[in-house]
């Protein structure tokens, strides 16, 4: 196992290399989601205010 | 008739629905391919020959570099397309396609860096291949940035979808970059005629994983293209239906 992880003397190379793919993947999903939502009740604010309108 | 699934799909309240159901299958998907290629690019492929255990970088650096290219690709297409047939959703896709190809020509940048300092012995050199990937993210940027610069979404859009178009012809450099000048960059490993230079054990975890990258950049550019369009759309009377539904 630890010889798995040292990579063959490369870890901090390997390892950082993996870290910093799962970190931006992870990111870009909850942006995404984030901007989603701010959209979704931004739509859900202008159709109550255009309901509330006489 | 052969168009009707193209101009069905062009309308904001269609494509809206099917992205919607099309997102978790697309993620879920993404996450098995993911895991079976890391299982099989981690533990399962031999060492390299030469780069010994340091080339298991591939198995990220590859995808996202190859992704990197390709939403640039869809986000010039969905641009051209906008831009020809006046199509908001086409309009909204591309301008999803940015950030999440920009994350990706970062991430293709800084593990290729991670991978070069013990093969190259730098971080950095300004070879081609390197040079035109980071021009790459250059035009994302400046495509976000043009798209925030502008007020009016209408010129903003045709502004931005001209500077998409033109920065197409990147992709054949970045890619022709390795043939074309002598570069510290490995040749095409992939993408050759006849065979691909690596063994099954090593090229089938990383079909897996680029596999697995597509269908996480389906995922996250659907949802984007979903909440971009809700932004867009505001006065229109489909949202009534889906603002209310989840």
């Amino acid at each position: 196992m630890l010889e798995w992880l040292s990579m063959g003397g490369n870890a901090r190379f390997v390892w950082p290399s993996y870290a910093f793919t799962l970190l931006v993947l992870w990111l870009n999903i909850r942006w995404a989601r984030q901007a989603a939502r701010a959209n979704r009740n931004e739509a859900k604010r202008r159709l109550a205010m255009q309901r509330s309108e006489p | 008739m052969a168009w009707t699934w193209f101009h069905r799909f062009g309308s904001p309240p269609h494509f809206y629905r099917i992205a919607g159901k099309l997102v978790p299958w697309c993620a879920v998907l993404a996450a098995l391919a993911c895991a079976g290629g890391l299982l099989g690019g981690l533990v399962l492929a031999p060492s390299d020959y030469l780069q010994g255990e340091g080339y298991r970088i591939i198995y990220v650096h590859v995808p996202a570099a190859i992704l990197s290219m390709m939403a640039y690709a869809l986000m010039a297409t969905a641009a051209a397309v906008g831009l020809i047939w006046r199509m908001n959703v086409a309009y909204a896709v591309a301008a999803s396609c940015a950030p999440v190809g920009a994350s990706f020509t970062v991430i293709a940048l800084v593990t290729g860096s991670l991978w070069g300092r013990p093969m190259w012995g730098t971080y950095w050199v300004w070879d081609p291949r390197l040079t035109t990937e980071l021009l790459l993210l250059f035009l994302y940027l400046g495509y976000m940035g043009l798209r925030g610069a502008i007020e009016d979404s209408g010129r903003a859009d045709r502004s931005s979808a001209v500077l998409a178009i033109v920065g197409v012809i990147n992709l054949p450099i970045i890619h022709y970059s390795v043939d074309w000048w002598n570069s510290l960059h490995q040749g095409h490993t992939l993408l050759k005629f006849g065979r691909p230079s690596m063994p099954p054990s090593m090229y089938v975890p990383l079909m897996t994983m680029i596999v697995g990258f597509m269908l996480y950049f389906g995922a996250v550019l659907l949802v984007r293209a979903r909440g971009e369009l809700l932004r867009r759309e505001r006065t229109a009377r489909w949202l009534l239906d889906v603002v209310g539904e989840a």
